[in-house]
């Protein structure tokens, strides 16, 4: 009895060091071949929710002008600013880059940015910054109704994004009402209808909407007559224009303008987290980005996004910014919680 | 002659031999695995306490809304459209495999099965990219059968070539047509391959995201990663999760129901004559068109289509800077969570074989209980019990390999005890007898027979691995990306052609698990 004992001390034994042993060798081996990722390596670690291309190719010119490396980790803007906040003070980001500013308030208001350096706030615009200069903007891009050529009349168009909660629109129109983008125009809805016309507004496109997912994905199936418009940002009919323009030979263009919600222009938001511990780098990420250079990867490269800081203009196929008779709205009070609240009762998520 | 019998006596000289219905006296091992047991549960354990802590108010407002309610009509109607196509369709391709005169038997044999190397999000992926406008519950549910059928093909066909034909021909000599002894022998006699199987499928329908994504599908498992992506971990997502759990808890439940007691090996002396073949005749070639028709659209379409974007793409999309770290990352994930998961499953399955009490069934009904969890429950139970309990372990390689292990553990402990069945402990003990220590005889006798299975079940697990989607997501560290991120990263953003060599990649690395699921499958029959 007592040796059978022994026997299966020693398998646990030998069963326990297996595990130990594999549990210790998988991880530095999984770690060392990402190229000196996690945080607590140099270089810094970008929580990044705007368009993954976009951001490697900041980061990849910061990089060679600095010697630092940057770490990204891709999500959405309120999937990372959740995060960072259940994370607090551990956070292992130091620099948050969003595609829309609701997450940076929320951000904000959990106090755990820090102050924008000065050269910073210098090179950007007071309009596209918060008064309180705890982020940033460093992009932007317009609200835009999508249509399919074919298959609607620029006289069918709504006048106003608020139109399409009427009963002429029910199922001829689509959104991607997970995205943030989508998430932020409702935001901006919030802040210049209030809560009721937006709830209302909201029960009616889970009835008269298709969901997609993914603001290309809407695009791409407005552009094959599978829905007649769709509610998504300006860049996704450029940057497919651009390469094959297979997804957006069909496509209208419609601006709402005059300050409708539906006109909302959503600014992109950067800021250094207070827990970074290296914020001077991180600051330095910041400046590159909003410098001229960093502005000038918007004018000149895929994204078709609006520069908006260092003077740099907009890529030429745009529509001028000033253009679009966008609607004032202070970002700093735009609600990313209260919206997804409403959208869930809406049974949009 | 019977192996269940041969496996019923084992059990009863284990039991005789120490004490039966009590705890086995190895506390090391007991430990470990009573370690992995409560460790496996804590996804479990997440679910419950989230649901409570969120309070009653709130629980039932999140719980009793009108979308959960149009997600569990979602998710039922998948369900129950799905199981019933996949039994009839494997079922079918396995008769006529197994039972009937079919040409090539072997190469059918082989290629039913293989669409299982074609992971159901590449196969969703192929669909949309021919047919943009797939969407919703019919395309659900033709994409899931078409990848799902298998799973009830492998065990059915394992069993029908090992039935025993004497029952059949009592049957028949009794005055029963073929289809009535097909309806009231032979299929009764498929009912834990097919229980099984519509359990496997049932799971893989409830915990599928990329697959049901990609075609505007909403379940649970969707609506739980959108939630996610809108709040990190907030209410309203660990609801629709427990939710979930539920589901899977219920389903878990009835499948071990439905099994029954019943025994269906041969006992009692004699053998066992081979199965009856039965000639097709004019059946030749429908059965030929039918077997085609299946393949063509569960294998080769999929495969074409995934090599038609790469030809599209040409050169450009092999971005190599990208490729070759995810490629490594991957295989790294695959080797170390194998690795683990096998050498924590190997206690739980030592209790089993060697020690079997009410204990060790506990043990190892904690771990069926958490794989049938969906990887986005997993995932959403580390994130948060990691930031708040283990920060030290928040974003490391780490805590992803624990829940690949938890998630693919059942994979390991099939194999591992079906292996340590085979090195009866009297081996063991003679070995002792000549003189040899205790952890010796382990070493030379107990561990070289049953390495086969070891390594069978830890190559299950590390394919496995290489396609998870969801955990991945969830928990991988900053800057990391595996094959199956990159793949849905490329075609969320509808950029086909640049997610082809992911999805290629993928269906090379499966190749190789399908061949040992339906080898592991044919043994696990005969034993």
């Amino acid at each position: 009895m007592l040796k059978r004992k022994s026997t299966l001390a020693g398998i646990a034994l030998l069963a326990g060091a297996a595990l130990g042993l594999t549990a210790c060798g998988g991880s530095p081996s999984a770690s060392s071949s990402s190229a000196g990722a996690g945080a607590s390596g140099d270089g810094i670690t970008v929580y990044n929710a705007q368009h993954e291309a976009l951001t490697k190719s900041w980061a990849d010119e910061f990089t060679k002008e600095t010697g630092i490396k940057v770490t990204l980790r891709n999500g959405e803007d309120p999937e990372l600013a959740n995060q960072i906040i259940q994370e607090g003070a551990a956070s292992p980001a130091d620099v948050f880059l969003t595609e829309n500013s609701p997450s940076m308030t929320q951000v904000e208001n959990a106090g755990l940015f820090a102050d924008i350096d000065k050269d910073t706030q210098d090179q950007v615009p007071a309009a596209y910054r918060p008064s309180t200069n705890k982020w940033t903007g460093i992009a932007a891009r317009s609200t835009v109704l999508v249509y399919n050529k074919d298959k609607v009349k620029e006289s069918e168009l709504p006048k106003s994004l608020m139109d399409l909660s009427q009963d002429q629109y029910k199922g001829k129109w689509a959104a991607s009402p997970s995205g943030a983008d989508f998430q932020a125009i409702v935001s901006a809805m919030l802040e210049l209808k209030g809560e009721q016309a937006t709830s209302d507004w909201l029960k009616a496109m889970k009835n008269n909407s298709k969901a997609y997912k993914g603001n290309s994905t809407a695009m791409k199936a407005v552009n094959a007559g599978e829905v007649d418009m769709a509610v998504i940002y300006h860049y996704y009919y450029f940057g497919d224009q651009a390469k094959t323009g297979e997804n957006s030979k069909n496509i209208g263009m419609h601006y709402f303008k005059n300050q409708d919600p539906g006109a909302f222009v959503s600014v992109s938001g950067g800021g250094v987290l207070k827990s970074s511990k290296h914020a001077a780098e991180a600051q330095q990420f910041l400046k590159f980005i909003t410098g001229k250079k960093g502005q000038e990867v918007l004018e000149n490269g895929s994204s078709y996004e609006y520069p908006i800081a260092s003077e740099v203009p907009a890529n030429a196929k745009l529509t001028p910014l000033k253009d679009l008779q966008a609607p004032t709205v202070d970002a700093a009070k735009l609600n990313s919680p209260k919206v997804i609240d409403l959208m869930t009762q809406a049974g949009l998520l | 002659m019977s192996t269940t019998l041969d496996r019923d006596a084992q059990r009863v000289r284990a039991g005789r031999g120490s004490h039966p219905g009590r705890p086995s006296g190895v506390p090391g091992l007991t430990i470990i695995a009573t370690l992995v047991a409560l460790i496996s549960l804590m996804p479990l354990g997440y679910v419950a306490y989230m649901t409570v802590a969120t309070g009653w108010d709130t629980a039932v407002a999140l719980i009793f809304r009108p979308r959960v309610m149009e997600l569990l009509s979602n998710t039922f109607w998948l369900v129950v459209c799905t199981v019933p196509a996949c039994l009839v369709l494997g079922v079918a391709a396995a008769w006529l495999v197994e039972r009937t005169g079919l040409r090539g038997r072997r190469l059918w044999g082989a290629l039913l099965a293989a669409p299982l190397a074609v992971p159901a999000f590449v196969n969703s992926y192929a669909w949309v990219s021919a047919i943009p406008s797939m969407a919703g519950l019919s395309s659900g549910v033709l994409i899931a059968t078409l990848s799902y059928f298998p799973l009830v093909y492998i065990p059915a066909a394992a069993t029908l070539a090992r039935l025993d034909p004497a029952i059949e021909q009592s049957a028949a000599s009794l005055g029963l047509g073929p289809w009535a002894v097909f309806f009231r022998v032979v299929l009764p006699q498929l009912r834990i391959a097919l229980t099984g199987g519509g359990l496997l499928v049932s799971l893989h329908l409830l915990a599928e995201y990329g697959a049901f994504a990609m075609i505007r599908f909403d379940t649970f498992t969707t609506a739980i990663m959108e939630q996610f992506r809108s709040t990190f971990n907030g209410q309203a997502g660990n609801m629709l999760a427990s939710v979930l759990v539920l589901g899977c808890l219920l389903l878990l439940l009835a499948e071990v129901r439905s099994r029954g007691n019943a025994r269906y090996a041969r006992i009692g002396s004699g053998v066992q004559s081979s199965p009856s073949i039965l000639p097709l005749r004019w059946y030749q070639l429908p059965s030929q068109l039918f077997l085609l028709a299946l393949t063509a659209l569960a294998l080769f379409f999929p495969l074409w289509f995934v090599i038609r974007w790469m030809v599209v793409g040409g050169p450009a999309i092999w971005n190599l800077s990208e490729y070759l770290p995810a490629l490594t990352q991957t295989l790294g994930y695959g080797l170390a969570g194998a690795a683990v998961t096998t050498a924590a499953a190997f206690p739980l399955a030592f209790l089993a074989v060697r020690k079997p009490s009410w204990f060790s069934k506990t043990l190892e009904l904690a771990n069926y209980v958490t794989s049938s969890m969906p990887g986005i429950v997993v995932g959403l139970a580390f994130v948060t019990v990691a930031i708040r309990l283990t920060p030290a372990l928040y974003q490391t390689n780490t805590v992803l390999v624990i829940a690949y292990a938890l998630l693919f553990m059942p994979r390991a402990l099939v194999n591992l005890r079906a292996g340590l069945a085979q090195a009866p402990k009297q081996l063991d003990e003679a070995a002792q007898a000549l003189g040899v220590s205790p952890f010796r005889a382990f070493l030379r006798v107990t561990l070289p027979l049953s390495a086969p299975a070891v390594a069978s079940g830890a190559a299950l697990v590390f394919l496995a691995i290489t396609n998870e989607l969801t955990a991945t997501l969830l928990l991988s560290p900053n800057g990391t990306n595996t094959l199956a991120t990159y793949f849905w990263s490329y075609s969320t953003s509808i950029d086909y052609a640049s997610a082809a060599p992911y999805a290629f990649t993928l269906i090379l690395l499966s190749a190789p698990m399908t061949y040992l699921l339906l080898q592991q499958s044919k043994k696990a029959v005969g034993q």
